[in-house]
């Protein structure tokens, strides 16, 4: 068998530049988020627990409280958190450095594949006709990082991300932001919930990402006829997983019949409502946040 | 991804790039011992797999655009999403015929494209953009698509 020098052994670039103009995209992100304060994750790894409904509100609520705030919408193929901001496009064409990002009334900037796409489009890529799975993701992770390096957010207190169901996709955003400051966790009462969760903060964990909070939706009903807080579903999942991980509840925000309608119409609940429990879990969360150092 | 040139146990360096417009690639490498080049072709899949990372092979005449990927790539995209930032004052015209033949780009990502053609003539000191200068900048620029 003949022998030549393998990859490893070759130390001699081709010309290619594949390697340089990757690097050079981590270095366009890296120095866009220079100028965020915080970079916050709100993740679950489960799906239908209301990540994009809280970080809606999140986002309003942090703004209410003075601060400069932008959203990605991280699901790409289920994107809803420009339509819950009542934002609409279109974004402005930059010098190529980056696109200005629409905003919502408030001041709050988002991206968003809503934005981007024909009304009710699947997320679909130009492709060469077969075989579409092998550069999907790629392509996905590709969209994402464009989210976050290619917009001209400016200079922010905090950015959030909406990240899609699935663990997968919470390791995807590691990928592009290793130093990742903090990730909140949504779940709910359900067992269900419970397990899935247990594995994106497990992932979290080995990670070593630096802050992470629970954040359990739809802990109790909020009566609007008694004004109380009832029991909604049974189960103790987001306690249980609390005090096996040890990953602290930050807030615990209860089930309202308006919550979902006024975000999912573009009125964040807490906007409309800033008192009352939910605006109180919200605040807390806020204030949790804040106390986060800046990005690295 | 490198090419070894076993008799001189060289690596070839990077020459040239096509991009004849049908989703395939060629680059062409070069021995600098032996002078031997070889043509690497991709079809239109592997291409693309380059193309999903955002980069080209044998680097980049302009920088990235902003969401160049996304917009390249999008299948559907809104034709509102994007307002034209006004054009960059120069004396890059455009001929009919390349006007004709921008109107065929998805007006989603029409004015990306409009750009990074005009920012090439600019650059090369050419006054009217063509389609024949459009098809020198597409293999220039690594433009899959566009």
């Amino acid at each position: 068998m003949r022998k030549f020098r393998t990859y490893s052994e070759v130390d001699h670039s081709t010309g290619s530049e594949l390697l340089e103009q990757v690097l050079e995209q981590r270095a366009r992100l890296a120095k866009r988020l220079a100028s965020v304060g915080t970079v916050v994750a709100v993740a679950s790894g489960k799906g239908g627990v209301g990540k994009s409904a809280v970080t809606a509100n999140l986002a309003s609520c942090l703004r209410s409280r003075g601060l400069r705030v932008g959203a990605v919408d991280g699901d790409l193929n289920g994107p809803s958190l420009a339509r819950m901001l009542g934002v609409r496009g279109p974004l402005l064409e930059g010098d190529g450095d980056g696109v200005i990002p629409p905003a919502d009334a408030a001041g709050i900037s988002v991206i968003s594949m809503e934005l981007l796409q024909e009304e009710d489009a699947p997320l679909r890529w130009r492709d060469p006709g077969s075989d579409t799975f092998i550069w999907q993701s790629t392509m996905e992770t590709t969209a994402l990082r464009e989210f976050l390096g290619d917009v001209a957010w400016g200079d922010l207190d905090v950015l959030l991300i909406d990240v899609p169901p699935g663990t997968d996709k919470i390791s995807r955003l590691l990928e592009l932001i290793p130093d990742l400051p903090a990730v909140l966790v949504v779940t709910t009462p359900s067992e269900m919930a419970r397990s899935v969760v247990a594995r994106s903060l497990r992932l979290l964990r080995e990670a070593d990402v630096g802050t992470v909070g629970l954040v359990a939706n739809m802990s109790g009903y909020w009566c609007p006829d008694c004004d109380r807080i009832q029991p909604l579903f049974p189960g103790e999942g987001a306690q249980r997983l609390s005090e096996a991980t040890g990953v602290p509840i930050w807030a615990e925000i209860p089930f309202h019949p308006s919550f979902s309608l006024e975000t999912d119409r573009g009125h964040p609940f807490v906007t409309g409502h800033p008192e009352g429990p939910i605006a109180e879990a919200f605040t807390a969360l806020a204030e949790r946040l804040e106390g986060i150092g800046s990005t690295p | 991804m490198k090419f070894l040139c076993i008799p001189c146990d060289e690596v070839m360096d990077f020459a040239e790039r096509q991009i004849p417009g049908d989703g395939t690639m060629a680059a062409v490498f070069a021995c600098g011992g032996c002078g031997r080049e070889m043509a690497m072709l991709t079809n239109p899949m592997e291409t693309q797999m380059v193309s999903s990372l955002g980069v080209k092979v044998g680097g980049r005449e302009v920088p990235a655009q902003a969401l160049e990927g996304v917009r390249s790539g999008l299948d559907g995209g809104h034709e509102e999403a994007f307002v034209e930032a006004p054009p960059t004052p120069g004396p890059v015209a455009w001929s009919p015929e390349a006007i004709e033949r921008l109107q065929n780009v998805p007006s989603f990502v029409r004015g990306m494209v409009k750009r990074i053609y005009t920012d090439y003539a600019r650059e090369r000191g050419i006054g009217t953009l063509t389609p024949e200068v459009m098809d020198t900048a597409r293999s220039d620029l690594g433009l899959e698509g566009m």
